[in-house]
Parts: C-alpha cells; structure tokens; sequence
C-alpha cells in the first residue's frame, strides 16, 4: 500500500549496499527499499522522522563527501550509492537523576570521553537533523548545560554523530544527560504545578467530580455546552466569570 | 518538492484573505463552534465511522456479534502464528516478576514504577525500545495545571465532551486527576516542558478545550518524553530488562486460569520463545498500520494491533472499537510526507483552516471527529478542496499566520521539527500555507480494563492505546501522551502488588488458543490468515511474485 509508484514515474538508479537498483524518482530512500524488495526490520520506526530508526549514510560516484539524512526524509538521488546504520554501539553511563548536580562535574564523571573532543566538527556534518552537534559538545566542555541542552533538543538520537567521531565520544547521550539536568535543575519549577498536585491530593475537587461522575446524559451535555471558553488570544493570566469549580 | 506553479497561483487566494482573517482572530472573533446537535449530524453524514462498510460483525469470541473495522477483525478472525501442540511450554527462556509487552510510553512508565514497587521487569518490544506511536505524539499533554482558571473538572467534562458522554466514568476521573500528577512526575524526571521564563509551564487550547490546558515540549512533546522515560529505564537496567525485535505473538495462561507468560518471536533469528511471568502488561498500542479504510496514517512501522488480537484471544472484551479516530491534519503535499502528522498546535497557536477560495469554513478547535468530518464535506461535497499533483484533495492550513499574530519566528520557535522538515522539501510554513487531509491516527478503543488497568483476566493487565473506555468514542488531543503515562504508571503499580499477593504458580498452557481455534472452525471460518501482523506489508508486489522460494507467513516471510 505503501509503495505507490506511478508507473509513468522516471525510475533513476540507486545503489543499496553497492548493488544497483532502478526505483520511482519521487520516494524516499525507505520507500524505494521497498520497491526494490526489501522487507524492513532493523532501519525503519515511526517513517516520520523523529525515531532516529533510519539513519542513513551515502555518497556519489566522483564525490568524497559522506552524505546523511534520514531514510524515511531523504528523496532518492540518481546514482547514490548508500547503507542504513540501524544500529551503533554506544556508551551510555548509569547514574542517579536525583543525585547528580547540573555541573561539569556530572558530564566528565559520566562521559570523561567528553574531553577528548578534537573540535573536527564531523560530528555537526553527521547529523541528519542539522544539529550543532559540536556546538553543544563545546558548550558542555564549559559546564554550559543550558546550552547544551537546547542546542541538542531537536535530536533524533539515530546515533550517525556516535558512528563517525574519531574521540569515540556517545554525543547523543551526553545530550539527553544535558537536557534531563536542565529540565530538573536548571530551569524554573512550575509552581502553579506543584500546587494543583496539593489540591488534588487533598480531594478538592473530589466531590465536584464524583457528582459529574453520577449526573445523567442531559445535564452532562447541558454542563458542557454552557462552559465558557478561555478566549484564544487571551493571555496566561485570564480568569473565568466562574469560580465555583477551580 | 516545492510547490507547482498551480499550487503557488492558489496561495494568492490564501494570502488575499490573510489579513482580514487575522485582524478577526485579534479582534477574538472566530468561525462559529457547532452545537452538539450539528456535531452529530455532520459526524453522521460525514465521518468515515458511519460510511457504509466501515463496520462488520465479529463471528467469534467474547464480542460476537460487535460491530468493528473489517480490518480488525479480519484479524480476530485469523489463526494463531503458532500451532499450540508444538510449542514446547516447558522451555523456558526467560523468568520475570512482570512481563511487560511494548516499549512505548505506557510499557516503560510501567516498568518504572513496578521497578519501584520493588520487582523486576522484563520489556519485549517488536522494534526498539521507544519505537512507538507515544514517540510520534507532537502537540501536548493535558493536564489542568493552573487553579486559577482550570481545574480536574473541566478536564473532565471536556474529555466527556468531546468522547460523545460515552466514556467510562471511573476511567475519565482516573485520567484527569491523574494529569497535575503525571505532570509534575515528568518535570522532577528532568523532561524539558516548554515554560515561560517565571516556570510556568505554557499551554495552550486543543480541539475541543474549554480552557488552555495543553502543555507541551516545543512540537516534539511525545518524543521528549520518551526518551526521558526510556533513559530513565535504562538507568535502571539492574531491574528493567529490555528484549528488542521480539514482539509477542501469544498470551500463555497457567491452570488456575492467571496470565503467566507470552510466547515472543525473534524477528531476526525468527525463534518463537517463552517468557514466564508473574503478571503481564499488555501496551502495545494502537493500530494504524492496518490502513483502515485505504487512509494513510500517522503511525508507527509497528502500530498492527498485535494486542488486539492476543487479549481477546485470551478472553478480554473488546469495547469502543467501533470508532476510529481520524486526525483532521496528515500532510498530503509533498508526497514523500503524505500521512504525516501537522500536529493540532499549529491551529491551537492561531493558524485558520480554509479552502480553495481562502474561506474559513470550520472552526479551528472542534474535536477532532468534527473536525474531520468538516474538512471530508468540504472536499467531497462542497467541491472546495484543493487537488494536489498527485490527484487527491486537500485543505490549507495557513501556518504563516502564527508568525503574525505571534510574531517573527514564532513558527520556526515552537514548531521546529516541522519547520526544518518542509524546509528541506523546498517549502517555508512560516511563509506558505501546508495542504493536508484527515489521516488515520488512532485507536479510540481496545481491551476492557478498569481504573486499576485490571482485565477480566487474573495477571494481565493494559495500558494505553491497546486498551479501551477512557476516551469514549473519539479522544481528544493531548489526552493521549497523558493517558500512556497515568495508566502506564498505575499499571506498573497493580502489577507488582498482584506479583506479591494473588499471582498463583501453576502449569502453564495455551488451552485458550486450542479452543478459540475450534470457535473459528465451528463459526464456518476457514482460513490461513494468521493473526497477530506483527508488521506491515510495504515491499514490492512484483518481487514477491518472483520470490519464488520464499515461504509467507501472514505478511512476514
């Protein structure tokens, strides 16, 4: 269902893993393993760009550039001759997210390769997600995790930057070790959050709830259509008229 | 691919009705919200829920005579992957307190809070770990979080609204109290919610939202948070084992009747084995692979439905399968992104819907059964969708809106992820509107379970898309990252009590997949479907034809 080719469709030449294949212009470079027979196991996901599954690298003949992209992303290019890399070892350091401190320390005790970076930039020219890979790797050699945690957000953790840096540096867990101290750490509680949970537990809204719990049908449905809506352009500080059920 | 010439002279008409249109949204003025009366009459003449074909009886099982998607129980009616005479139940390759089936969302918080409970835990997951339809969640998670204006109870009532009043009560209440919990759970385990700079957490509306209660982690919220769950999982690795491309294709039943087990397959040595187990947890998740009425979907490789089939083997009632929901926005241009999701924020953060003419003709914020239903009329009926090169129909979604009202970068800010993904088709959302359609997105309902996500089974319990009740008859947005992590996390919790006091060791036995095979037989149902998919079927229809050795089972060789 997937592969559609149209049959009037230019079919240009492929290379997977050396071996030529003519497949439809248009499809992507999973879609056109497809049509050439391949069944996917490893190197296929969620075929919308975010899993990092299909990692993906390729060349052209008469070109020394190693090219990347996502399997499920990257369109077919006459004469490219590619492999996926479903799969690359990779480090990844075992620690405690309620112990460690957002701190330089953390990243060298977890990932002391971190240091070895050589800044070749390989690492940014590997990702299929127009990361700054290096960018962030130097931001967490300066304890900058801040930083290194926006810098790395968009990572699809496909493990490309990991196959092809010469430190043998894991950039894609020292990132997720970045972001997760930022997002506990270093960025601001949501104290209208912690609030809210201390209502809850301490049942004020349980009656309320149970009562809509056993009205009939009509009255839920009355309820519903009479509630008033936050306007969309309003902004984070609009108040209902109603205050019965906050 | 860019934009053809054709499309480019259409986006005129788009962009000539602009600025008005966003002179009305400043004003807060908007394209009138349906009643609940026209809602039902739009869904019935509309929604491809109620076009004739689209339900079909199930001849066998627990739900005989319940009406479903021909393609589902095209699968309940189909034979188990394995014989059960042949399999040798005695050999056992693995022993675990909790076997957890899935590794998405609801499979790894689950496995979290068993670990906390103290026992241990084994994922056995078709792909890798986190390859899942909670990793593809882009717009939010709801939660109402601010008491100055929201709260459970308006939560609740929306998720009713918006689930035709359907829903289980006791599931609903479960889900929205829930919600600030998970909420916070996430924040302490390091997940970067997108926040103003004082901390608090933004939000924003979602179809069918009566209050701004749809939090977020810029357009990959789902993502976000599953590989923090999934880091989270592997700092514990002394206690979560994980077993990748090993779907489960049987649930294993002991004497006394109890879950104990699955038989799971190795999709790459292709050996079926056994796991014991004190109790098991079903979250599988959903089932867009299975192209319900020929729609694209916004699903994982892996979205088969496999739990489906396995749970109502073993006995579980299937409920609330009889809707399907359709997302109003899949991409259909360009074609190398048809199916792809355009998460509902795009709307939440102000850009209009139109048609070929630029007119609005729809509510933004309807829910999304509404919703798409709108965007079906308007092509099919009113004539007013836009015709892509490749011959189907689509609506604008005007996303440079957003950059107006929110101004500069505001699109390439919070929809990052979309942004650079059109960007490298040769098309500026921040500039150019996006063509999309209604796009099979997810499984409203699935297995019976009950606030504790106990099934009617002793030791199997479920969790998220594979299970049924809380979302009623059609889920609205942001409900579901939040339903993958409350009911994943009380599922993980119900597991390991019941692993420490009822769990009843016995001899294990696949007696229930003896006897639902006599039902197919005696039912006249005679076949060599086999059932769970366990994957789709993409490959090249002429090269099987010339695979002439090779031997299918189901769509896996």
């Amino acid at each position: 269902m997937e592969v559609e080719a149209n049959k009037k469709e230019e079919l240009v030449p492929i290379f997977i893993m050396g071996k030529r294949y003519e497949v439809p212009a248009s499809l992507t470079i999973q879609k056109a393993m497809e049509y050439a027979g391949y069944q996917l196991i490893r190197g296929c996901g969620c075929r919308g760009g975010i899993c990092g599954a299909c990692g993906t690298v390729y060349r052209f003949p008469g070109s020394y550039k190693i090219e990347v992209g996502l399997a499920c992303q990257t369109v077919v290019q006459p004469d490219m001759y590619l492999t996926q890399i479903p799969f690359f070892p990779a480090t990844k350091s075992i620690y405690d997210i309620e112990k460690v401190k957002p701190a330089i320390e953390t990243l060298v005790k977890n990932y002391p390769e971190l240091l070895r970076c050589l800044q070749c930039n390989t690492c940014t020219k590997s990702c299929p997600m127009d990361i700054e890979v290096m960018d962030y790797i130097a931001a967490g050699m300066r304890g900058d995790i801040t930083r290194l945690a926006e810098l790395s957000f968009d990572c699809v953790m496909c493990g490309l930057c990991t196959s092809r840096c010469p430190a043998e540096i894991c950039q894609y867990n020292i990132a997720i070790l970045g972001r997760r101290l930022y997002g506990k750490y270093v960025a601001p509680r949501a104290e209208h959050l912690a609030s809210m949970v201390r209502e809850v537990e301490k049942g004020k809204y349980e009656q309320m709830l149970r009562q809509l719990m056993d009205t009939d049908e009509e009255t839920l449905k009355n309820l519903y259509s009479a509630r008033e809506i936050e306007p969309e352009q309003g902004d984070e500080y609009w108040t209902p008229k109603d205050k019965t059920y906050l | 691919m860019p934009y053809t010439s054709e499309l480019n002279e259409l986006i005129k008409r788009v962009e000539a009705t602009r600025p008005g249109r966003v002179e009305a949204k400043r004003r807060g003025e908007e394209f009138p919200l349906l009643t609940l009366k026209e809602r039902e009459e739009r869904l019935k003449k509309y929604h491809p829920d109620f076009k004739k074909g689209s339900r079909t009886e199930i001849r066998v099982g627990v739900n005989k005579g319940y009406s479903i998607s021909p393609e589902i129980v095209h699968l309940l009616e189909a034979k188990s992957r394995v014989n059960p005479d042949v399999i040798d139940l005695n050999k056992i390759a693995y022993k675990t307190d909790i076997l957890i089936l899935g590794g998405g969302g609801a499979g790894t918080a689950a496995a979290l809070t068993a670990q906390e409970n103290g026992v241990k835990a084994l994922i056995a997951t078709k792909l890798r770990h986190g390859d899942a339809n909670t990793m593809m969640a882009e717009g939010g998670i709801q939660g109402a979080t601010k008491g100055t204006k929201d709260s459970p109870y308006y939560h609740y009532l929306d998720v009713l609204g918006g689930g035709h009043f359907k829903n289980v009560p006791e599931l609903a209440y479960t889900l929205v109290t829930e919600a600030p919990k998970v909420l916070a759970w996430l924040e302490n385990l390091g997940c970067m919610l997108t926040k103003l700079p004082e901390g608090q957490l933004k939000s924003l509306h979602g179809g069918g939202t009566c209050r701004k209660r749809m939090h977020y982690a810029a357009d990959i919220t789902g993502a976000e948070i599953m590989r923090t769950l999934r880091d989270e999982a592997r700092n514990r690795a002394e206690d979560i084992k994980v077993l990748e491309f090993s779907p489960a294709v049987e649930l294993i039943l002991n004497e006394h009747g109890h879950c104990a087990g699955a038989v799971l397959y190795n999709l790459e040595t292709e050996e079926y084995f056994i796991v014991k187990a004190k109790a098991v947890i079903m979250a599988t998740g959903g089932s867009g692979r299975l192209h319900i009425q020929g729609f694209m979907t916004t699903n994982h490789y892996g979205a088969t439905g496999d739990g489906l089939v396995m749970g109502y083997r073993a006995g579980v009632k299937l409920c609330f399968l009889h809707t399907v929901q359709y997302h109003p926005t899949g991409a259909v241009f360009p074609e190398q992104a048809e199916g792809l999701l355009i998460t509902e924020k795009f709307r939440g953060a102000g850009a209009n819907v139109l048609n070929i003419d630029g007119e609005q003709f729809v509510n933004e914020r309807e829910p999304r059964d509404v919703e798409s239903a709108s965007f079906i009329r308007e092509c099919d009926e009113v004539g007013k969708g836009i015709l892509t090169p490749t011959g189907k129909l689509g609506i604008w979604l005007d996303s440079p809106m957003i950059d107006i009202l929110m101004g500069e970068g505001a699109v390439k800010r919070e929809f990052p992820g979309k942004f650079i993904l059109f960007k490298r088709f040769g098309i500026d959302i921040s500039k150019d509107p996006m063509l999309v359609y209604p796009t099979l997105h997810y499984q409203n309902g699935g297995l019976e379970y009950n606030s504790l996500c106990e099934t009617s089974v002793p030791g199997f319990f479920a969790a998220g898309e594979v299970s049924g009740g809380v979302h009623g008859e059609n889920r609205l947005m942001g409900n579901s990252l939040l339903d993958v992590t409350v009911f994943g996390r009380i599922a993980g919790v119900s597991a390991s009590l019941y692993t420490k006091d009822k769990a009843k060791e016995g001899k294990l036995n696949l007696d229930h997949v003896r006897r639902y095979h006599k039902e197919l037989e005696e039912a006249g149902i005679i076949t060599d479907r086999v059932a769970p998919m366990l994957l789709p079927d993409y490959s090249n229809p002429k090269v099987r034809e010339r695979q002439l050795t090779a031997h299918y089972v189901g769509t896996i060789r």
